[in-house]
């Protein structure tokens, strides 16, 4: 029986002619965390985009939670899927982006709330004590009125990742989520990204703080051009990398 | 003032307290004053001539400004705006969605709809619709090459000159305005779209929730724009023998020769109406500006700022 909370099976992906991953395989277990590291242009980001459909896989398999990606398999052919499917599926996986991507428009409550009552149609009281109870677990209780721009770059992240987690995803997917934070603002949501691997979530994190991967990852997953280069317990794949590529990236980086 | 006087002495010596704000003597503009000055003065006798001017005849004005006629006139004016804007509005948006879309079929009919009626003058388009009856007498719904169809009935008498006027206008409203909303479409960051979508929206809750609310404040300004070219734009209706508001007044000098007050009363009637719908427009450029621009900051700012003054008279 297939347990695994992703797992991929030689999943490729080309933009035009440039092939971007050229056979991916992975799994990522269900309740534990899964780093992906590797340099600019690796794929890193089109990888995790294609778990939460955002992109289609091209060829190979992707499951998440069991569900293929992107199609339905019957008596052995794959048939696209639906939009409608498609936005079904997405809401297996919560994700946090580089650049926040709050909506603008909206307060931070409103933020919040937008999908639980819009898509999936639940009542707008229940939700809006939920999403009080999810900005007091960020620490920003107090700026639910509050709009996206008055805030900073860290709180923005922690309001997105409580926008994510009020789908109640089974999976996390975060794509450099401190990338685009000012240093002494990144301790933040790593905290509160700790928290959360601490309460038991699945979460695959494309990141460039290796502290964080040695310190709460299950795995680290190196990627180059493409393909998965080296995998393993943190201790192993940072701490005493077997591929020179590998052993290349880490010592530019640290 | 005594503070005032001691000023530089008090920055040299004392340290603002922490929290505590240094006394500011603005910046003074003797030139920007002495300006303002002359041109009030200008605009102050330009009126006072005007208003004294026998030959504009002020009472003519007066009586008619609330004729019938020129009632009517502004009220058939309102409804042409009024329903052209609000159908351009939707057909535009409807129009600007489909220019987006990935379907190359779906997307060359909106950009040739958008080639087309904005190509040809709004004036031709009028009286093509006026005399649609000439080239189709039977209006009806049907299946190409001779299948079964839907008669509605004869041209002549589904479209009436109000009704080509209504037609004409939208249409071709509407082509502007999908321009228009296309370009507040492109304006909204496509991480939006990865965020809309990575939530489980779909298309269109995509757009109407996310997208359009953010385009808004893009399309506003320019939608203004239309709303009053629009207003004075249906003057040209009168081609087809509808008597708008600027007809109207037409009709009533064409008979007593007041040439000149009654354009005067028309005007008054416009600028009343775009009075009103720029009020409207501020209105909603503040409702969809939020948590945009600086709005915010800007109140943020300016609270700031007053506070520091009222501080420092107190201190003063
Ligand atoms: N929508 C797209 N169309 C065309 N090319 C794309 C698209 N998205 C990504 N690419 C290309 O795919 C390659 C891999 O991009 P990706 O964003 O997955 O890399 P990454 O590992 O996340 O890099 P980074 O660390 O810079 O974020 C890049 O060369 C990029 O230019
Ligand atoms: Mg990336």
């Amino acid at each position: 029986m297939n347990t695994a909370m992703v797992e991929a099976q030689g999943v490729r992906k080309s933009f035009g002619s440039t092939e971007i991953l050229k056979g991916i395989d992975l799994r990522v277990e269900r309740g534990s965390v899964t780093c992906l590291i590797g340099p600019s242009g690796s794929g890193k980001t089109t990888f995790l985009r294609c778990i939460n459909h955002l992109e289609k896989v091209d060829a190979g398999r992707l499951y998440v939670d069991e569900q293929l990606v992107g199609y339905a398999e019957r008596n052995g052919r794959l048939y696209e899927m639906k939009e409608r499917q498609t936005a079904r599926s997405r809401r297996t996986a919560g994700m946090v982006f580089q650049r926040f991507n709050l909506f603008p428009h909206m307060t931070v409550l409103e933020n919040i709330v937008e999908a639980p009552v819009h898509v999936l149609g639940r009542p707008r009281s229940e939700v809006t004590a939920e999403a009080q109870t999810l900005l007091d677990r960020v620490g920003l209780g107090d700026r639910g009125h509050s709009y996206p721009q008055e805030l900073s770059g860290g709180q923005q992240q922690r309001i997105a990742i409580a926008r994510a987690l009020a789908m109640k995803p089974r999976l996390m997917l975060f794509d450099e989520p401190t990338s685009a934070l000012d240093p002494e603002l990144v301790g933040e949501v790593l905290d509160v990204m700790k928290s959360l691997a601490e309460a038991g979530m699945t979460m695959v994190v494309v990141t460039h703080e290796l502290g964080f991967a040695r310190q709460v990852s299950d795995q680290v997953v190196f990627m180059d051009q493409g393909v998965v280069v080296e995998s393993g317990a943190p201790a192993d794949v940072l701490g005493n990398p077997q591929h020179e590529r590998t052993q290349a990236f880490l010592s530019k980086v640290l | 003032m005594q503070q005032q006087h001691s000023l530089p002495a008090t920055r040299q010596v004392t340290p603002a307290a922490p929290g505590e704000s240094i006394p500011v003597v603005p910046l003074r503009h003797p030139l920007r004053l002495a300006i303002a000055v002359v041109l009030i003065l200008v605009a102050l006798s330009a009126a006072w001539d005007v208003a004294v001017n026998q030959r504009y005849h002020w009472d003519v004005v007066v009586s008619y400004l609330f004729a019938p006629q020129i009632m009517a006139g502004a009220g058939l004016t309102v409804l042409l705006t009024v329903v052209s804007m609000s159908v351009g509005i939707a057909l535009g948006t409807v129009l600007a969605v489909m220019r987006l879309s990935a379907n190359p079929i779906v997307s060359t009919i909106s950009r040739g709809y958008i080639w087309f009626f904005r190509g040809t003058p709004l004036l031709v388009q009028l009286i093509f619709w006026f005399n649609i009856a000439a080239l189709y007498p039977v209006i009806a719904f049907g299946l190409p090459l001779g299948g079964p169809s839907l008669v509605l009935g004869s041209a002549n008498v589904l479209i009436t000159p109000l009704g080509a006027a209504l037609l004409g206008l939208s249409l071709n409203e509407a082509a502007y305005m999908a321009e228009i909303i296309r370009g507040g479409i492109g304006s909204v960051d496509k991480g939006q779209y990865d965020a809309a979508r990575g939530l489980g929206m779909n298309s269109s809750q995509l757009m109407r929730r996310v997208i359009l609310p953010q385009a808004m404040r893009v399309v506003l300004p320019p939608t203004g724009n239309q709303v009053i070219s629009m207003l004075k734009g249906t003057a040209l209706v009168s081609v087809l023998a509808i008597s708008d508001l600027l007809y109207s007044a037409q009709i009533i000098y064409s008979n007593n020769y007041q040439t000149i007050p009654l354009l005067i009363v028309a005007s008054l009637w416009y600028l009343l109406m775009t009075t009103i719908l720029s009020f409207f427009q501020t209105k909603l450029e503040r409702r969809y500006g939020r948590g945009f621009d600086a709005a915010p900051r800007r109140n943020f700012r300016s609270k700031t700022r007053s506070m520091t003054r009222s501080k420092t008279r107190t201190i003063r």
